[in-house]
């Protein structure tokens, strides 16, 4: 056991533990990381011709945008429910929503593999204009995002889950709490993207 | 870069020792030779060199010790942040052996140009390890210092190292994304045909480019500067810090004005956010952003004057001890102050047009970097021997390494301030043999490779310290400098995982020295 | 299975209350979904649909950072962090913008 205190239990002056106070600031760092990008998306915005983000911005698929943000959506509820089952101690059900979660995820995933396959086959890259380029970049790097999400949610699915559940109860619902918290963040980057991208 | 000083004090002409490098002109460097050498020493200064020295090497090790804690918040972390520079530092030096050669459009990497020229693309995939490394690594010390200081130490009880040491992890914490941002999308121009930097309509070496266009450069310009300019604070905030601490110890007082100081780097650190665009006087900005950057800029040197007052005045009635980390921290005021007060006629937009991308700013910027921060960090560093390894640094050498280093370094930069005001540009391989108007002032140039060579031969006593003490025998003393923080109250070196063989109360502030009624003329925190 | 001390019933309850929560916003962010693709459709000028837009957005962002990431109940600590994050995040959003627009009209 670590000699390092207020890793579950919460500093009484600040009322923190360690691990929610972390993944906070990481959290404020991704924000200026897409910030960084959103601000790209502005600027690419004004400095392109009259029209022309419209024009390109036509040619994405609404409908599937659309699908794809229910399914993230109802994966952050997935997501919170895993939790409060798991501080209910009701096993089982932590592992289907849990499930549920990694499900709309992967089901995210498709969607998009979709989506990009379909613009390749229209031959649609990255360099046919900005606005596909700040695209494929701000979408691209919520992919890479969601992927890591799901390596995590997988990894505390699967039988280590369990493992952890039954020697340190308090400490996978820790886990659970701050791997959540990521997995919001990652729903609310793309209620953002989702409007500007394929709306505006 | 001793190799670009002697380029610049005789170029032309084949260069000794290394200029079997240069095989193919005959031992004579080559234009982008030279602007390979300068994009890479920047670069690796910066980032593999003060900002892994200053806030990873210092900022990990000393903030658990001084704020009582056993071990940073999050061990995994700090060592993935450690890998993750490794892995970037890697790249970025293997990128001189590849066919491409290393980055050569400057450590700014400016589009279009860093978009054709050659080894960008790794110095972009390196500087994406390097940031991610910084941001991992502020995140534990921001939790390290809000939750695991140890009982009794509240907020204003904190060593002012700690406070800058916070302030910097903001900093990277919220600056730095933006970069990495960037730098992908400049990845994308490079590697994926995109134009984010290539505006529309491009010629570049006579042939029109085939990008869609509507790009704009300044788009990297203000996203590069966004980070850049809160960098130079990271640069020197944590130098800052470690001066305050041995200044306190030296002089056996506690530090003049550690609120005033504690406010001003707070609202420094918030101000270092709005200046930025005072490195783009010169793209074609209107009047009204460049009054508001003239007056962001010229309002965040109060801070700086508040600290270096503050110092001063610290000095005041002292009973000054002069050992080597005393007199590196001492040189850092006047030399900082150079640094400082040079800063001023490049935050004015009008002398700005004039100075900027001159010598002039060559001059500014080293005198903060080399004689500040760097001296800063040397006075840590003999400072700091004892806890970590149990054995002092030998003074005779030490001074011996001081007093040559103090006065090479202002024979190397100070001409810079004549050269730049005469004109001269930066980033010319040959020093500006070609000008007319650079005529009067290049002799500078060898006068300034001659002191940059013993500047080197300067260092060479602090080497063989090193060695020589690591190679003797430990005397183990916990608090050879008689001091108050409660690193010194650790076993020399401190024990793996739990830092301190006994629990650590906090009783009192940070600089009880000299205090009234007391048998000593130091107080530890520890102690009641 | 080891034994594990049983939350008590009004943990418990306090749970479900919370849960009866999360369903209730996961039902606003599916209505305001809707609504903002409803809005799209409208024939308004651009900088009238953006403002829309970033609205509805900043609701329903708002809603997962209030409920689902607890932040209506969070700590001092995280919320001054976040306040900075985001006046960082403005200043990064128009500054450069607005330097663009003051600029002699080169891009």
């Amino acid at each position: 056991m670590s000699s390092i205190p207020y890793i579950l239990e919460e500093r009484p002056d600040t009322g923190l533990n360690n691990s929610r106070l972390g993944i906070w600031i990481f959290i404020a760092s991704e924000i200026m990381l897409f910030g960084g990008l959103f601000s790209a998306y502005v600027f690419l915005r004004f400095a392109a011709p009259e029209g022309d983000f419209d024009y390109w911005g036509s040619k994405l698929n609404v409908p599937m945008a659309t699908f794809n943000t229910v399914m993230l959506i109802t994966s952050s509820v997935t997501m919170i429910m895993s939790w409060a089952s798991l501080r209910m101690k009701q096993f089982d059900k932590y592992k289907m929503y849990l499930g549920l979660t990694i499900l709309c995820g992967l089901g995210f995933l498709v969607v998009k593999y979709i989506e990009y396959t379909s613009k390749f086959h229209h031959g649609i890259f990255p360099s046919s204009s900005t606005f596909m380029g700040i695209y494929f970049t701000l979408t691209g790097l919520h992919v890479l995002h969601i992927l890591g999400g799901l390596f995590v949610l997988i990894y505390f699915w699967s039988p280590v889950g369990k493992r952890m559940y039954d020697e340190d109860p308090a400490l996978l619902a820790n886990r659970i709490e701050i791997t959540g918290l990521y997995w919001h963040f990652v729903d609310l980057v793309w209620i953002f993207l989702f409007p500007i991208l394929y709306l505006l | 870069m001793m190799v670009m000083r002697y380029q610049l004090a005789y170029p032309e002409t084949p260069i000794p020792i290394v200029g079997w490098f240069f095989a193919e002109s005959g031992g004579i460097m080559l234009p982008e030779n030279y602007n390979t050498l300068g994009a890479m020493h920047g670069t690796i200064m910066i980032f593999l060199g003060v900002v892994p020295l200053a806030v990873g090497a210092f900022g990990n090790y000393l903030v658990p010790l001084q704020i009582g804690a056993p071990d940073m918040a999050f061990p995994k972390l700090n060592a993935s942040s450690y890998w993750s520079y490794f892995i970037g530092g890697v790249i970025m030096l293997a990128s001189f052996f590849t066919p491409e050669g290393a980055a050569r459009s400057g450590w700014t990497s400016y589009p279009p140009l860093s978009i054709f020229e050659s080894g960008q693309t790794m110095w972009l995939c390196g500087m994406i390890f390097l940031i991610t490394s910084s941001l991992l690594g502020s995140m534990n010390i921001i939790v390290t210092i809000v939750q695991l200081r140890a009982p009794g130490l509240t907020w204003y009880k904190l060593p002012f190292f700690i406070w800058t040491q916070l302030i910097t992890s903001f900093l990277l914490v919220l600056a730095f994304p933006p970069l990495e941002a960037a730098s992908i999308l400049q990845l994308m121009d490079r590697v994926a045909g995109t134009s984010f930097f290539l505006p529309s309509g491009l010629v570049y070496a006579g042939n029109a480019v085939e990008a869609y266009g509507s790009g704009s450069p300044l788009l990297w310009q203000h996203l590069f500067w966004f980070l850049a300019h809160p960098e130079v604070y990271v640069l020197i905030l944590p130098a800052i810090g470690i001066v305050g601490e041995i200044i306190a110890n030296n002089t056996r007082k506690p530090l003049w004005g550690y609120k005033s100081m504690i406010y001003a780097i707070s609202f420094l650190g918030f101000m270092s956010f709005i200046v930025w665009a005072h490195h783009m006087f010169l793209t074609g900005m209107g009047q009204t952003m460049s009054a508001f950057f003239q007056l962001t800029t010229m309002i965040i040197s109060i801070p700086s004057v508040v600290v270096l007052t503050a110092f001063f005045l610290s000095l005041w009635g002292g009973s000054i001890r002069f050992n080597t980390p005393m007199l590196f921290a001492l040189s850092f005021l006047p030399m900082f102050g150079i640094g400082g007060l040079t800063g001023l006629p490049l935050g004015v937009a009008a002398s700005d047009i004039f100075l900027h991308d001159t010598y002039y700013v060559i001059g500014h910027f080293h005198y903060v970097v080399a004689p500040g921060t760097l001296f800063a960090l040397f006075a840590g560093i003999y400072y700091w021997f004892p806890k970590v390894t149990g054995k002092k640094l030998h003074e005779g050498l030490g001074k011996l390494h001081f007093w040559p280093s103090l006065l090479f370094m202002n024979g190397v930069f100070m001409p810079m301030f004549i050269q730049g005001l005469a004109g001269l540009s930066r980033r010319m391989y040959d020093g500006g043999t070609q000008y007319a108007h650079a005529s009067d002032i290049l002799q500078w140039n060898e006068f300034m490779t001659i002191s940059a060579f013993c500047l080197g031969a300067a260092q060479i006593p602090f080497i063989l310290n090193i060695f020589m003490t690591l190679a003797s025998k430990a005397t183990g003393e916990r608090n050879p400098w008689d001091s108050t923080t409660i690193e010194w109250s650790a076993p020399s070196p401190p024990l793996p995982h739990v830092n301190f063989d006994e629990e650590v109360q906090v009783y009192h502030g940070p600089y009880e020295y000299s205090v009234p009624g007391k048998d000593k003329d130091f107080c530890p925190q520890t102690v009641k | 299975m080891s034994e594990k001390t049983d939350i008590t019933v009004e943990e418990h309850l306090e749970i479900q209350h919370h849960v009866k929560t999360y369903i209730n916003v996961f039902v606003a962010l599916l209505v305001l979904t809707f609504v903002t693709v409803a809005v799209s459709y409208l024939e308004v000028s651009f900088i009238e649909a953006f403002f829309l837009a970033v609205t509805i957005a900043t609701v329903k962002g708002s809603l997962v950072l209030g409920f689902f990431m607890h932040l209506i109940t969070e700590k001092q600590a995280v919320i001054w962090i976040l306040v900075s994050t985001l006046i960082a995040f403005m200043i990064l959003m128009f500054l450069p913008l607005v330097s663009m627009t003051d600029h002699t009209n080169i891009w």
